[in-house]
Formats: structure tokens, sequence, C-alpha cells
């Protein structure tokens, strides 16, 4: 069992790693697949892993949203020669920190204590969400006592 | 076969050798090193990763030249004579004009275009496995496209086999940069870069912008010229008058008007219809191809959100993260480490890698039905051949491996083997293609190869012919 991210990272093995791919149904958006992988079965709840996926597609969905306050950034872009963009921060990136926080808080409170390391979309080029699923090395690595998890038994 | 590729591109199952370990620890002493320094595009970088540029720069010195002189010359000696006979809004709007263009032209040439990151061993291995179990176990890989449904129209996704992934919906492969750039137009030799995604509404502004400029700037040459002949002169003695300038300036004008309004008309279309060259040229939803009527499943029906989802949209981030540091006990250092030294000393590295990806190469080639009578396993005689023929690159900028590489063996380090092949994707993709084909061709770089390890000892190379 891990308590935390750091004990996951030092006291733990990498055994498989899982790609969620894109959703590609309404077009070119960024969207994640919401179907359940296989590997995934003994590790963690489908209802947390696909809330999980469907908050990260909401993020995206609202990144992308193309509307009044996209519209205005674009136009003050455009007449400032898109010299703007030096200076301020997109609404994209804005919400791809949000989202970098979300995934932090998400790998702390529910997926280390599994022994599943979710990784930042953007550092696979936006294309996989990949999750890595780590094996206990030993006893003497690992502390005890942990609660609730069912599924991390699979050494 | 697949086995060998992925440990070919698996940097963690090749020794590493007292020599290279010596290279890794220079390296480590050395300040962290940034992306973009190892990256595997044809790009060039500037400003510390700042800016990006593709290898092939084209023509961008000669398109900044000929605004820049075309607009010093109009400033120099038209403007003057207008100001004083017309107003002096015509300079203010020329400059206006001037310094839109070039901003938004360095803009579209030194933004990252929208280029995917190329696949990680672990993903590109997963991709493997799913293609695998999806059926075929034959010798012959698999067409590699997928069929999605997007608004529901079938739209067939492709395998890059450079970026080892599905190519995402509207992205294509630049051959010149040798990069996956999303919703890729095309790649403009006048800006120097593709035009994708990230910069599509830099390089509409630009042309949309020229094309304003250059009609200015020809109208005003041409009223400067009325003008004059106005004042009592003709209008032959109106052009002599001035110096050669005249038909210099006419003539970049007249025609590179005609040339930029009609590409400015053009992808005011594609903006509108929410296409990009790359599709407008390939008919992909041209309906009157074949029987199947197949429509845009990206456009919104209505130009006005066409064109402001294109041109006003979201500003997407760059996936390439240029000014990121490598983690340090990233193997990939190893590779640049092998970029700096000379050719002939790394193809001798890429000895291990010759020899364990021509074992894998000779089993296939012993079962193999299809394989042609060039070789005949188990002669020694052409085993050099066989060597040869099945480590072709397709590449011109890394020299393949020499016959003479399993005497070398003993002598040199193989860790350094490993980065070519991480970094010569194209050469994975020869292994993932037909093995057999491969065989069969016999390869023309053969000469190069020659040419290129000259100066390596006794190689005991073979040429094929």
């Amino acid at each position: 069992m891990f308590h935390n991210l750091q004990e996951l990272r030092h006291s733990a093995s990498l055994a498989n790693k899982v790609f969620i791919q894109r959703d590609y149904s309404e077009g070119t958006t960024c969207k994640f697949q919401t179907k359940f992988p296989s590997e995934l079965e003994s590790r963690i709840e489908r209802t947390l892993f696909e809330d999980t996926v469907k908050t990260l597609n909401n993020y995206y969905a609202e990144a992308e949203k193309i509307g009044g306050q996209s519209y205005l950034e674009g136009c003050l872009a455009c007449a400032t020669a898109y010299l703007i963009f030096l200076c301020m921060e997109t609404r994209y990136e804005k919400v791809l920190k949000k989202i970098a926080k979300y995934i932090q808080e998400q790998n702390e409170k529910i997926y280390a204590p599994r022994g599943l390391l979710i990784t930042d979309p953007i550092e696979r080029g936006m294309r996989v969400i990949e999750i890595s699923i780590y094996e206990d090395r030993g006893s003497s690595g690992s502390s005890s006592g942990s609660s609730s998890v069912s599924g991390s038994t699979a050494r | 076969m697949k086995n060998c590729e992925y440990q070919q591109i698996d940097p963690r199952a090749l020794s590493v050798t007292p020599l290279s370990a010596q290279n890794l620890g220079e390296k480590k002493a050395q300040s962290p090193r940034r992306k973009w320094e190892v990256f595997p595009g044809k790009n060039r970088f500037f400003c510390d990763g700042r800016l990006i540029l593709s290898r092939q720069s084209g023509v961008l010195p000669l398109t900044m030249g000929l605004i820049v002189v075309t607009c010093g010359l109009f400033f120099t000696f038209d403007c003057p004579f207008l100001v004083k006979h017309l107003t002096v809004f015509i300079p203010v709007i020329g400059g206006v004009l001037f310094v839109f263009v070039v901003i938004s032209l360095l803009r579209t040439s030194f933004t990252d275009p929208g280029i995917l990151p190329r696949a990680t061993p672990d993903e590109a291995a997963d991709i493997e496995r799913q293609i695998d179990t999806s059926g075929s176990s034959t010798y012959r890989p698999p067409p590699r496209t997928k069929e999605i449904l997007i608004n529901q129209q079938v739209v067939k996704l492709k395998y890059c086999f450079t970026c080892k992934m599905f190519r995402p919906p509207r992205t294509s492969h630049c051959s010149l940069c040798d990069n996956c750039v999303e919703r890729f137009d095309h790649h403009c030799p006048w800006v120097g870069n593709c035009v994708g995604k990230r910069n599509y509404r830099f390089f509409y502004s630009f042309i949309i912008s020229l094309s304003f400029l250059t009609s200015f700037i020809f109208g005003c040459v041409i009223t400067h010229i009325t003008l004059r002949s106005q004042e009592g002169k003709s209008l032959v003695q109106a052009i002599q008058e001035s110096p050669a300038r005249y038909p210099l300036c006419l003539v970049i004008c007249f025609f590179s008007i005609w040339s930029i309004l009609g590409l400015s008309g053009f992808h005011t279309y594609l903006v509108a219809s929410n296409l990009t060259t790359n599709e407008d040229i390939k008919g992909s939803w041209s309906s009157k191809r074949g029987a199947e009527e197949s429509e845009n499943p990206y456009t919104y029906n209505s130009i006005i959100t066409n064109c402001c989802v294109t041109l006003c949209g979201p500003m997407p981030p760059s996936l390439i993260d240029r000014r990121g540091f490598l983690p340090p006990d990233e193997p990939i250092p190893a590779a640049s480490a092998s970029d700096i030294e000379l050719p002939p000393f790394r193809a001798k590295n890429d000895a291990n890698m010759c020899t364990q990806s021509t074992k894998d190469v000779l089993e296939r080639v012993v079962h193999s039905s299809d394989f042609p009578v060039l070789c005949s396993p188990g002669t020694p005689k052409t085993t050099p051949q066989v060597l040869n023929v099945s480590s072709r690159p397709a590449l011109t900028t890394e020299p393949s491996p020499s016959v003479g590489c399993t005497q070398q063996q003993a002598r040199q380090p193989a860790a350094t083997a490993c980065p070519p092949f991480s970094r010569s994707n194209k050469r994975d993709s020869l292994h993932s293609i037909n093995p057999a084909f491969r065989l069969a061709s016999p390869s023309p770089t053969l000469s190069r190869t020659t040419l290129i390890l000259g100066d390596a000892p006794d190689t005991g190379f073979n040429p094929l012919h």
C-alpha cells in the first residue's frame, strides 16, 4: 500500500502502463475515451476512473470552448498584431494549469494509494492519458496500514 | 522483428560500455540540456528554444528582403511626393501595414505550427500490441489504418511510421520537417515553416495584410506617376525623370499582387468552409469523388462560424516542450553525444544494433517464403550482402552500418548504437514494413556508405555493385 506519491516513486517498480486514447467522435476537440481498461479492473473502482476522465474532458471542453470570450481574445490579439500573446496568458493556458492541479490532486488522493499514477496528457502531446501501474518492490519499501483499497494485491 | 524493434527503441535494454559511460559522465557534468536540443524533427531553434523554424527555411530571407526593399523604395521616393500633393496619411497607412505584415510573417515563421511529439516507446509498444491483437499474425504487417466516426462521417486515421502513432484527424506528416503537424495546411517555403493549427491565423493575417500592402503601394505608385504626368509632362517623361526604381517597384508589386490576391482569395474560401489546403488538394471531402457522398465533418455549416473558429478560436498550446529540461537519467543525451561525433565513429557504433537486427532478419529469412533468391542463408559469402542490404537506411543524414561491423564489434562501444535508432525513426519504419521488401531491393545508398565509411579501417566492406 502506498501512502503518498513519494513512496510510490521510491519504493515501487513500474509494472505496466495503460494508455487511454482520444475520442474523436465529436471532431478534433480534445476528449478522452471513458472506456474502462481491463488492466485497471483489479486496481480501482470504475466510477472513480470515469469521474476523473469525465472531469478532464470537461476541463478541455472549457478550454476549447468557442464563444464570446474566445472571440474577444482572438480579435484583440489580431488588433494588436498578436503581440498580446507575449504578455498575456491565453485562456487555454489558464485551464491547463487548472488541469495540472487537478491531476496532482487526484494522484495524491485517489491513484497513488492504489499504486497508480496519472501522467498529464500535455506531456504526451495530448494524445493519451498515461496511467502507470506500480508493483510494490518488497515489504520493506511500503508502509502498511493504509485503508480501504481492495485492489492493490496483485503481487 | 517487432520484439527486436522495441528493443532497439528501448535504450534501457542495451548495455553501457566504458567509453559511452564516460561520454554520459561528461554530459552530466555539464549543465542540463533543454529538450529542443534533442528534438528529433528537422527544425532549427533560436533564442534557447523560444523560436522554431524549419531546417529547410526556404526563401524566408527573400520574402523579408522583397518586402523591406519594396517598402523602402516606396517610403523613400513616393511618399515625399504624395505627402506634398495628397495627404500625410499615406506613409502612416503604409507604415502600419508594413509593421503588421512583418510581425505576421515573423509570427508565422517562428511559431510552432502544432507539431505533435513522437510517441514514447511505451506508447508505441502499446499501439503495436493493439494492432497485433486485432487479427493478423501473418508475416506482412496489416495495413495500418483505423476507421473512426466523426459526426457520423467515416474518417480513416493513418499510422505514422516515423512518429509511431495513429495520426489524429486532420494531422499530416510533413516530410520536409519530419514532423506530424496538427491541422496541417501546407509547408510554405516563403515563410520557412509548416502552416498548421497554431500558426494558421498568423499566416492568414500575413497574406491578407500583404495583399493590402501590395495593392496600396501599387496604387500609390500609379497615383504618383499619374500626378507627375499631369503636371505638364508626358507619362514617358515622368517615368524617365525618376530613376530605375519605378520599374522595379511596379514590377514587384504587379506580379506579387496577382499571386498574393489569388492566394488570399483561396485561403478565404478555405477558412469559410473550414478546410485545409491539404484536404482541398487531396479532395478528401469532395462530393464528386466516387459514389460516396462525403461531407466535411468539421464544418459548422455557417461561414461566419467557420471563420470565427479558425481565426478567432482559442490558441492551443505548444505540445513540444521546447524549453523544458531533460531529466538527468534520460538516455537521450547520449544521442546528442553521438550527433556530435564523426559519422565514421557513429557508423561503427551501430555495430551491435546491426548484428542484432540482422540476426533477426536472418531468422526470418530462413523461415520466410517470399524471400528472394538474393540471399541464400547459411553461406558466409552472402552474409555480408545481407548485412549490407538489411541495414539500408532511407535517410541521407545517417550512414548505414558497415559490413565489417562484426569485426569491429569487440572494439567499439555499443551504447551509442541505440540512440541513432531511437532517433532514426525512418529506419525503424523500414523495419516495420515488410522486411522481405527491404531485402529484395538492393540499396542505392551503398555507394554512399562506401564514401562515408571511407576512412574506417579494415571494414572488409563488400559492396553489392
